[in-house]
């Protein structure tokens, strides 16, 4: 992974000082609530129900064994002996002091870590596929332009003050899009062309929160060194023209619908003409050098069939079904891809303690040239592991209880903190999932509904993703009340092709959720044909039947 | 006299920010900076006058400054609040695509913590908000030691520094 030089630390250690400056004049009382507000949006501290949260960056979720135990550090002592992983692949402290954040960020600063840009109407953290530089499909890893983005919008002075947030995500695999990536405000899609020359498909105007829209393809090939200058001829059209009167209309998504993709894209264009050959086009030898960061780890050359693992299989039935859903095929002979799922009842998706980030490093480093990777559905990957290792780390996992073998399926929720903690909820969304896992605890029964994406959100800005979830659920306040709408064919773009979800009916009360869902899937194992999907079943039949079923008067 | 941060010192302000006329009423005498539209608007009687200045307000086009660049004292562009971030673009575009190289200013809503940034893409003076120091605000200027990416004071990217 990407390892920093003089530079990188230089202005990362400059940050931290400049935050402890801005935070001691906030107390000092020179600098306003209003102007401290998005300084501290921008270094990811957030103030909360219950205290500031402090989103700290995971760069496109590449984490090595020594940040996590930073993290775990941090977790116990300046926080409540627990961290997050969010939806966007970073990481998030719920109950740090505002006067710990310097200090804290001075932590994070030693191992290469920051909050820089985590939130706020700026360029925020970007995204790629967690399985990057290591499964099938891809047309070439992507970490190297995401880390060539990470720095160029680290502190980008002209879109500091953006009319809204910002999120780039780039996909290289031509078999699945882990990282939903059209749902962004821009995304990149590596491509060949004719020539076999690596460039960019670039969609702009993607998003979700009030008005999910899916991203349009702005240009069909982009080559490779003008990524920067496109992005900044982008970013400048709608720094210029973006809303900034009503901040539901901000986003890039509402311009380029507004103008039509086409004139959105004429006026990139004309931008960029002026833009292209000026010293931000990258060189090739810049990308090789960020290229040279993403090698291979020292692999050993391995058959693939290994007789102990497969004697594994065939011995223990926990094994093989959590190797079914939870270990995915890796590029090189005899590795794997393990994914630890850290959901559990009981625990906020996402919520992992102290311990238990420990005992991730540890397993990284046994098992995993020390790195892993979060996702966006708030697991954790194992990228490099050997097929002969797999039974020792199902084991371990096990007692860690990072084993349940439910990834993809319909406990495997994403969520986002809700009420519980987020100051900008309409309703709770952590106990909807917790009630939802508890009742659907049969894992025989969920591996027979197979791969559901369910997504919860507990307000309109969407961290849940629920538009993208097969099955969306959403919070909603009316008259002071929680409620819950639900939507149905959704999905990110990791089962089938990228789609907004629509919504069933009337919403409902916390107590009916669950049954509703309930209703829903029996609909579904009612209606599917062979082995068909949620998702195509949904397709094939359509809402109608199960809006029907849903709202039908019992008799 | 309002204060100045001018080439990275303090210095006062001797020019008078006008922030609107009435309808018909013809812009007053001494060094004074316009509405970018009224100085349009009374363009013949006021481009021999060496004393005049114009703003731009963050939602009118930068090309409104183009054809005056030549005539004018100096630049100034608006932030009405320090949020809004239009004017960061405005300052790249006068200073890159209209080729300008006098004083470029930024004026409203400006406050220490975005002075870096505005240094950054093209300004050269900045009217920092009247009930703030000035002299407080000059160690914006010394935050950060290097940038990652090329702008208005540095076109090449760290990046090519480092491959040398």
């Amino acid at each position: 992974m990407y390892v920093y030089d003089n530079y990188d630390h230089a202005i990362i250690e400059d940050r931290v000082k400049q935050f402890r400056d801005q935070t001691n004049r906030y107390f000092d009382g020179k600098l306003s609530e209003d102007e401290y507000l998005p300084l501290r949006l921008q270094n990811g501290l957030y103030v909360q129900r219950m205290a500031p949260m402090l989103r700290v960056a995971v760069p496109y979720g590449m984490l090595a064994s020594n940040q996590i135990r930073k993290l775990a550090e941090i977790a116990r002592k300046f926080d409540k002996g627990y961290a997050h992983f969010s939806t966007r692949q970073n990481v998030q402290f719920n109950w740090p002091e505002l006067a710990d954040v310097p200090d804290i960020l001075e932590e994070l600063s030693k191992v290469e870590m920051h909050a820089v840009q985590t939130s706020g109407n700026c360029i925020r953290n970007t995204t790629t596929d967690q399985f990057a530089g290591v499964c099938h499909g891809e047309v070439e890893d992507p970490r190297p332009y995401c880390e060539i983005i990470r720095q160029w919008s680290t502190f980008h002075p002209e879109f500091a003050f953006l009319p809204r947030k910002f999120k780039i995500a780039v996909n290289a695999n031509t078999l699945a899009d882990r990282s939903a990536t059209d749902v962004h405000d821009i995304s990149l899609h590596l491509v060949k062309n004719d020539a076999g020359e690596t460039g960019f498909r670039v969609v702009a105007g993607g998003g979700l929160g009030r008005t999910p829209i899916i991203g349009s393809t702005i240009r069909e090939y982009l080559p490779a060194e003008d990524m920067l200058t496109y992005l900044d001829a982008i970013i400048r059209v709608y720094n210029q023209k973006g809303n900034r009167l009503n901040k539901y209309k901000a986003r890039i998504k509402i311009l380029v619908k507004a103008l039509t993709p086409e004139v959105f894209a004429e006026l990139v264009e004309e931008e960029w003409s002026h833009i292209k050959d000026s010293e931000s086009k990258l060189t090739p030898e810049l990308i090789e050098k960020m290229k040279s960061y993403f090698t291979e780890p020292a692999y050993e050359t391995l058959e693939d069939n290994c007789a102990s693992y497969e004697a594994k299989l065939a011995e223990s039935k926990g094994f093989s079904s959590w190797v079914s859903r939870n270990v995915e095929q890796h590029k090189k002979p005899g590795y794997a891809i393990a994914t630890l799922a850290i959901k559990r009842a009981g625990h906020a998706p996402g919520d992992v303690t102290d311990v238990q980030l420990d005992k991730i490093a540890d397993l990284a480093d046994k098992y995993s040239f020390g790195e892993t990777r979060t996702t966006h559905e708030q697991n954790i990957v194992l990228a490099d592991v050997k097929k002969s290792d797999l039974f020792a780390i199902w084991e371990a996992a096990k007692e860690a209880g990072f084993a349940t073998p439910n990834l993809g399926l319909l406990t495997d929720m994403i969520c986002c903190p809700g009420g519980d903690y987020c100051a900008l909820a309409n309703a709770k969304s952590i106990p909807v999932a917790d009630e939802i896992m508890r009742r659907f605890d049969d894992l025989d029964y969920l591996h027979d509904l197979g791969e559901i994406d369910l997504n919860i959100s507990g307000c309109m800005n969407a961290c849940g993703h629920h538009h993208v979830g097969n099955i969306g659920i959403l919070g909603v306040d009316k008259k002071g009340e929680e409620f819950y709408q639900i939507s149905l064919g959704g999905d990110s773009g990791k089962i089938t092709d990228t789609a907004i979800g629509k919504i069933l009916g009337p919403s409902f009360n916390r107590d009916e959720v669950v049954d509703v869902l309930d209703k829903i899937l029996n609909i579904y194992v009612e209606q599917r044909q062979q082995d068909e999907l949620f998702i195509d079943t949904f397709k094939r039949v359509g809402m109608s039947t199960f809006k029907e079923r849903v709202y039908a008067k019992a008799n | 006299m309002p204060k100045l941060i001018k080439n990275r010192a303090v210095v006062e302000d001797d020019f008078e920010l006008i922030q609107a006329l009435n309808e018909g009423e013809s812009a007053p005498a001494g060094k004074i900076i316009l509405p970018i539209q009224v100085y349009l608007d009374q363009r013949e009687s006021l481009s021999s006058r060496n004393d005049i200045a114009v703003w731009l307000e963050s939602d009118q086009p930068a090309e409104m400054l183009k054809d005056v660049a030549d005539e004018v004292a100096f630049l100034a562009v608006n932030f009405p609040k320090f949020a809004d971030g239009r004017g960061y673009s405005y300052a790249r575009l006068i200073r890159e695509r209209f080729n300008y190289t006098g004083e470029l200013r930024a004026i409203g809503d400006v406050l220490l913590d975005q002075l870096h940034f505005m240094a950054r893409c093209g300004f050269d003076s900045f009217a920092v908000r009247e009930d703030r120091d000035a002299e407080e605000a000059l160690q914006a200027f010394e935050t950060f030691r290097y940038s990652y990416q090329g702008a208005n004071d540095n076109p090449s990217p760290l990046f090519r520094k480092r491959l040398g």
